[in-house]
């Protein structure tokens, strides 16, 4: 599915003096099938931003069309936004509250009026997808590791089946090997089933080498917008708002600075390695 | 002898069904012993589920241990008249701050520890300022914790504890939930208060950025010490750390693959500069 | 919106009123509103604005933040207000439905003094708490009802408790927030079908809420413990209720307009 942002304006605490935009006429243009990352520090709007693409929150101004439709049109489906546009939450505490992890995931496909036997058939495909095998299906989702429970979360969005996936800091609070665990998981779900994919994100080393494209936010604004690679160019730009590029990028511009002919644009060890190896040899 | 030393430790909770009956035991922690040195910086590192957290709360007496002993400050933790003197000697700071945060206003907040020791009200006053001064946000005293950012709430938590006087200070994965400028702004705090206050430091995280600085590091897994030793020496182990499901520095791993393709590389680099360096003096041989 | 809620929470300012001990809002707001019940004409309701006015004009507090704070029991006062005046006999005044409800005169005067009262009564209150830190008005309580302690009642406990009740509310509220949002994304829906239809809805927010609730609760009193709280036995205390000059001058006001008014307002 595709979406486009044309200029959204939110407001935060309207006619108090606290008001303040938390998203500033917003412009974004998104299509089918792509796995983006949408970077910012608390408090940039990313999160109000993704709000805005399930119809959670409304915006004051400006509008957003999914696959071509207004979605604040008069007549447009609520009800089939919240399937179409899947959000998943940075706490999966905040969801998660069936006797187990198989009637959790039913929560949603339920809510859609499915008949029984489908409403499994999507429950067991997507708790596959995630990776939660059937032994864990009967368990309680409050007993299961940190990474499970995001997993179980992340099945009883995807059991709606969705057209976009969008996921708010699924890696927090997991370890280093969950969080590779998870993104690698959530790669291979976008490879595999062509969905379009929001990774919402404050760390750039935990996207940069997943996605197709970065989307830098700061302040309720767009600041970057494109490849990875271009976008970590811009390196004061990004520290200016306190990012960070990631740590490879630094190496290549320390080497360059030294006098060695490397590429700037490196992200991962593996390229930063096949660089500085050819400007040894 | 140290300020904090653990030997033969052991903790183990019972495993219950839904009816209340005994199913089994878990050994959370499983014969750990070490001996935390007074001004040291430690780091205790371990994937989720590795018992360092419990672990940690032996060293603030909130948890004994079921076999073995930790002293904190030359006091045995199982000893129930001693247990407020251990407190008050070895501080604790939570993950999430916002379950740590009693007071309404940041100044009352810090002012908890000391209120409960029963510190003359002028003197808590003094340990207030000071303790919110150290940690850098002696300009928020004022205001709700409510409408702190993340780090700012941690650094909170990090004056309430050090307005006890503490010897020595156990944060217990304190930037587990921040972004990462809270994280950076935390261990800010945490490094001056270890550098320029002389307060043991017992830190325990996932993020291997964090303890680049670390005088000691542990790694547990299953409950035990893997691995022990400098942040070099244990960075120059990746493979190991790969194991035990941790990550190495980025910096360090770029290090670690060029020596197995061939490049004459030191073991265990930690920073970027440290590998620039290396790499143009390779450079200068060459030619 | 939840967050909208302003009834009670501290607006922070610096002021006179802010300053003031939290024993003489007390024992102000009490008299205050004891003195509502004595007014038997406008002159009384007058008094008490006047009054009213000059302490939130001296509070610093914006009028417009306290009547958006009102607005959450607009609902209850329109019920009062209704119910006063269609429902009180004596001389009609308007026959409507060919004589099957009346508006009195008597209905009128009441409902329009209920609604006074009413209101009177919530800006007055919401004027302490909106003034006083909840700690230091749990502090207040704390002293105010010490003597209680030779009953053995636990006053430093149920105070401790209402000040940390006071101090997560705003997290509760915030996490119900998102709980909400996050079972909305499911699909779930809070607004349409039958009572019992709704009563179930609320099933998927409230699990997740208690099992938040319990672990906050379990995480801080740890966090407590660990910081050496032990009740209230041998705790001194950062800021002590001392009265100063401003608050005797306050009590002296008070008793003036207590007497004043309620002298005003049976006249």
């Amino acid at each position: 599915m595709s979406i486009l942002v044309d200029h959204v304006t939110y407001l935060y605490e309207t006619g108090t003096p606290l008001e303040h935009k938390a998203l500033d006429e917003v412009c974004l243009e998104i299509k089918d099938g792509q796995f983006v990352g949408i970077i910012g520090h608390t408090g940039s709007g990313k999160s109000t931003l993704m709000q805005h693409l399930n119809g959670l929150l409304k915006a004051h101004s400006g509008h957003i069309y999914l696959d071509g439709e207004d979605i604040d049109a008069p007549g447009y489906p609520k009800k089939k936004l919240r399937s179409q546009v899947g959000l998943v939450f940075q706490y999966p505490e905040h969801q998660l509250f069936e006797v187990d992890v198989f009637t959790d995931v039913c929560f949603g496909p339920k809510n859609l009026g499915l008949p029984k036997e489908e409403v499994e058939e999507r429950v067991r495909k997507a708790l596959l997808q995630v990776g939660i095998p059937e032994e864990y299906w009967k368990q309680s989702p409050f007993e299961i590791s940190g990474g499970q429970k995001r997993r179980v979360a992340i099945a009883g969005v995807l059991a709606m089946q969705p057209g976009v996936l969008i996921l708010d800091e699924p890696t927090a609070g997991l370890d280093p090997k969950g969080r590779r665990e998870i993104l690698d998981q959530i790669k291979k779900l976008q490879t595999q089933t062509g969905m379009t994919v929001l990774l919402v994100s404050h760390s750039m080393e935990d996207v940069a080498e997943y996605v197709d494209r970065i989307v830098v936010m700061n302040r309720g604004k767009i600041l970057l917008d494109g490849a990875p690679k271009e976008v970590f160019c811009h390196v004061e730009e990004l520290e200016g708002v306190g990012l960070a590029a990631p740590q490879m990028t630094y190496v290549m511009r320390a080497l360059r600075k030294r006098g060695f002919d490397v590429d700037e644009d490196a992200i991962t060890v593996e390229e930063a390695a096949a660089g500085i190896l050819r400007a040894l040899s | 002898m140290g300020i904090i030393r653990a030997l033969d430790v052991v903790y183990e909770y019972l495993k219950r069904d839904d009816d209340g009956n005994v199913t089994g035991s878990i050994r959370a922690v499983d014969g750990v012993s070490l001996d935390v040195a007074p001004g040291d910086f430690i780091a205790i590192l371990g994937h989720n589920g590795s018992g360092k957290s419990t672990l940690a709360k032996h060293m603030n007496a909130i948890l004994t241990p079921t076999e073995g002993c930790v002293w904190v400050d030359g006091k045995d933790t199982r000893s129930e008249e001693e247990v407020w003197d251990i407190r008050r000697s070895a501080g604790m700071v939570f993950q999430n701050p916002d379950n740590q945060i009693i007071g309404q206003v940041v100044e009352e907040d810090v002012g908890f520890g000391p209120e409960n020791m029963g510190v003359p009200t002028k003197e808590i006053w003094e340990r207030v300022e000071e303790s919110l001064k150290a940690v850098g946000i002696y300009e928020l005293r004022k205001a709700s914790p409510n409408k702190l950012s993340g780090g700012q709430k941690q650094r909170v938590s990090i004056a309430g504890v050090l307005a006890m006087h503490p010897k020595c200070i156990v944060l217990d994965e304190p930037t587990a939930m921040l972004d990462p400028n809270g994280r950076k702004e935390v261990i800010r705090a945490v490094r001056a208060l270890n550098d320029v206050e002389g307060i043991t430091i017992i830190l325990i995280t996932h993020y291997m950025e964090e303890i680049v600085h670390a005088d000691k590091v542990f790694v547990m897994d299953h409950g035990e010490i893997a691995m022990q030793g400098t942040p070099r020496e244990i960075f120059s182990q990746v493979e190991k750390l790969k194991e035990l499901r941790l990550d190495v520095p980025q910096v360090t791993l770029l290090a670690y693959e060029l020596q197995q393709r061939g490049v004459a590389l030191p073991d265990g680099i930690l920073t970027i500069e440290e590998l620039v360096e290396e790499i143009g003096r390779l450079k200068e041989c060459q030619s | 919106m939840l967050r909208d809620i302003t009834i009670g929470q501290y607006y922070q300012t610096d002021s006179v009123i802010h300053r003031l001990d939290p024993r003489v809002k007390l024992a102000g707001t009490l008299l205050f509103i004891v003195s509502l019940f004595f007014f038997q004409n406008i002159g009384g309701y007058l008094a008490a604005a006047l009054f009213l006015a000059l302490v939130i004009r001296l509070s610093k507090v914006p009028f417009r933040y306290i009547v958006r704070g009102m607005r959450a029991i607009l609902f209850v006062l329109l019920i009062t207000v209704t119910f006063n005046l269609f429902l009180t006999p004596g001389r009609t005044l308007v026959e409507l439905f060919g004589g099957h409800v009346r508006i009195t005169y008597e209905g009128l005067k009441m409902a329009f003094f209920i609604a006074l009262r009413l209101a009177f009564l919530i800006v007055g209150s919401s004027i302490m708490t909106l003034t006083t830190t909840p700690n230091h008005l749990t502090d207040g309580l704390e002293r105010a009802l010490r003597p209680l302690k030779v009953f053995k009642a636990p006053v430093h406990e149920v105070a401790m408790m209402m000040s940390i009740a006071l101090r997560f509310i705003p997290l509760l509220l915030e996490e119900t927030d998102k709980i909400m949002k996050a079972q909305m994304a499911r699909g779930a829906d809070f607004e349409s079908g039958n009572l019992i239809q709704r009563a179930k809805a609320m099933v998927p927010i409230l699990v997740p809420l208690f099992i938040c609730a319990f672990r906050r609760a379990a995480d801080l009193a740890m966090a407590m413990e660990a910081r050496c709280y032990r009740g209230g036995e041998g705790r001194t205390k950062m800021k002590p209720l001392v009265y100063g000059r401003a608050d005797y001058l306050a009590y002296f006001l008070l008793a003036v307009y207590t007497v004043g008014s309620i002298f005003i307002g049976r006249l």
